[in-house]
């Protein structure tokens, strides 16, 4: 009787497991299943590059909506990664421990403010503010990358302070040793250190960017067009699905699907990427540093 | 014979406090310049704690406090008269017990010293990492990898490319706290074989588990214990030979005698 409780919970907890994993597939076969027919009616080269977006008369091309999440996205960056790098840094190595204790759930925080919440703030006071300073509708590439760029703050901040925090004490040490100054060992030995973490962190931050719908609904303006400065309105990628999917039906419809591909891929290879760099570096000098070392004995021997 | 060179290092009843424990109780010692130093004792008798009093590693440690007087030549190391950590540092050197080279090239580990230091000129930089790297006996072994990340080499060859490191700011001082204990035997020997060299140029202090060692290297030992309070004492400060053959305290006896079986 026990053997049998030990089995089942042990079979529920796998279906339970299981669920999940079969979720992401689920989804991921469905999109492509209703995105695919369309890509290869329209073909795949003309989809992602067309310049012309007009569903009621079958026009199906996407390119004003990538140039859209690109130059949001790079905004966003431009903005967002110093900044956090800074307070990473900042709450890593020079923040006194109060302070730190006071940061680290403020930034936790920060990732947890519902999205609705930033756009409306962002529509209500980022989006006055440009248009009564430097012009122009106000809903802008601009004020997205702002808005974005906050949000991807606390992703940015907390990997980057933990890549930081987990280096080996005597890294630090070996530099203050040589007499060099805490901020010449900041930026000579740690920064480049934690460099693959950091790396991650951006990456992690900049799909997070990609990503996000909600905000930059509120704060863009939307209209399908190639932007010319930062101060004009665009849509994105993940826009142009939550505007329209409520009334789209057929091949409009597909298109949205279509559109999620593109989005799901570019945020699979960010998410890959950032994976692999963070393996990589543990596994190359683990790897080499024993190969070379078995090499070493043999040699001595 | 040693005491009639100049003293390099000079500490004047000094105490280091954790907190409220007290890790060493007013120790005074002389050290002489170009000479290899060791410091020795059981486990726990604050040998390391002593060692970076001498270039202020301890004030990584916030709760750590030092009262007392330390001189390297006649400069305070301590007090408002001290000069800026950092330039103390530039002078007295260490290597510490396993070795730690930067996640950085050969060249890298070497230079970045010299380059915090104000050095640029691409020639300077390349003359000290030849001049370092010789000195250490590493040359001839790295000199067509030196852009190799220096974590490929075994630890005998990182340890001994620590200590290039340490050179290549142009010490005056090298601690070496424990610096063989995590080396084969065979690298240990390299490394004597390299302090000894080195003591012709650089004022030495070691901190050792390693009585041989000890014996081997050092032209004068300094014998450290805790008390019955938990404090650590200075308890003898002699020439190595003449507290090997014949310590003046019988605490000093036992330990080495204990060490020797």
């Amino acid at each position: 009787m026990k053997k049998f409780k030990e089995k089942l919970s042990g079979r529920i907890f796998l279906l339970l497991a299981l669920s999940s994993i079969s979720a992401l597939v689920l989804i991921t076969v469905f999109i492509f299943v209703q995105g695919l027919p369309i890509i290869a009616k329209v073909g795949f080269f003309k989809f992602i590059s067309g310049m012309e977006w007009a569903p009621g008369e079958g026009e199906f091309g996407i390119f004003p909506m990538i140039a859209g999440t690109v130059s949001v996205t790079l905004g966003a960056a431009l903005i967002g990664i110093p900044v956090g790098i800074c307070c990473s840094i900042f709450m890593a190595e020079l923040a006194p421990e109060k302070m730190r204790k006071i940061f680290r759930p403020a930034i936790q925080l920060l990732a947890g403010i519902p999205s609705v919440l930033y756009g409306f703030c962002g529509l209500i006071f980022v989006v006055p503010l440009i248009r009564d300073y430097l012009g122009g509708p106000g809903m802008s590439i601009l004020a997205g990358s702002i808005i974005l760029a906050i949000m991807i703050l606390p992703t940015i901040i907390s990997i980057s302070e933990v890549s930081l925090i987990a280096l080996p004490r005597h890294y630090k040490e070996g530099a203050l040793a040589l007499g060099m100054t805490h901020w010449q060992t900041i930026l000579r030995v740690q920064l480049p250190a934690a460099k693959s973490g950091i790396v991650a962190a951006v990456i992690l931050g900049i799909g997070r960017a990609i990503g996000e719908t909600m905000a930059v609904i509120m704060v863009l303006g939307n209209s399908v067009a190639i932007p010319e400065s930062i101060l004009d309105s665009v849509r994105t990628l993940t826009t142009n699905i939550g505007l329209e999917m409520a009334y789209a039906s057929d091949e409009h419809q597909q298109a949205l699907f279509a559109t999620g591909i593109v989005l799901f891929v570019i945020i699979m290879i960010l998410n890959a990427t950032a994976q692999y760099i963070t393996r990589k570096k543990h596994s190359k000098t683990q790897n080499k540093r024993k190969s070379n070392e078995t090499k070493n004995q043999t040699a001595d021997r | 014979m040693p005491d009639s060179r100049k003293s390099k290092l000079t500490t004047k009843s000094i105490n280091l406090y954790y907190g409220s424990v007290h890790a060493l109780g007013d120790v005074t010692v002389e050290i002489p310049e170009c000479s290899i130093t060791a410091i020795i004792g059981p486990s726990g008798c604050g040998k390391s704690s002593f060692l970076r009093l001498f270039n202020r590693m301890n004030d990584l440690i916030p709760i750590a406090r030092v009262e007392g007087e330390a001189f390297l030549d006649d400069s305070p190391i301590y007090g408002k008269d001290a000069e800026d950590v950092a330039s103390l540092r530039k002078k007295i050197g260490m290597v510490f017990q396993k070795p730690n080279v930067f996640p950085a090239s050969i060249y890298e580990n070497i230079v970045i010293g010299p380059k915090s230091h104000g050095t640029e000129n691409k020639a300077v930089l390349n003359e000290i990492t030849e001049r370092c790297l010789t000195k250490v006996a590493l040359w001839s072994e790295v000199k067509d990898s030196l852009r190799k990340p220096a974590q490929e080499l075994s630890s005998g060859q990182q340890q001994r490319l620590c200590i290039a490191r340490a050179l290549a700011v142009d010490p005056e001082v090298i601690l070496m706290d424990e610096s063989c204990s995590a080396l084969d035997p065979e690298s240990t020997a390299k490394i004597e074989e390299l302090m000894l060299e080195l003591a012709k140029q650089y004022t030495i202090i070691i901190v050792t588990h390693n009585m041989e060692q000890a014996a081997r290297v050092s032209d004068m030992s300094a014998f450290m214990m805790i008390d019955e309070e938990k404090i650590g004492r200075l308890v003898e400060f002699s020439p190595t030979t003449e507290m090997f053959l014949n310590p003046k305290d019988k605490r000093t006896e036992d330990y080495i005698e204990g060490r020797f079986g």
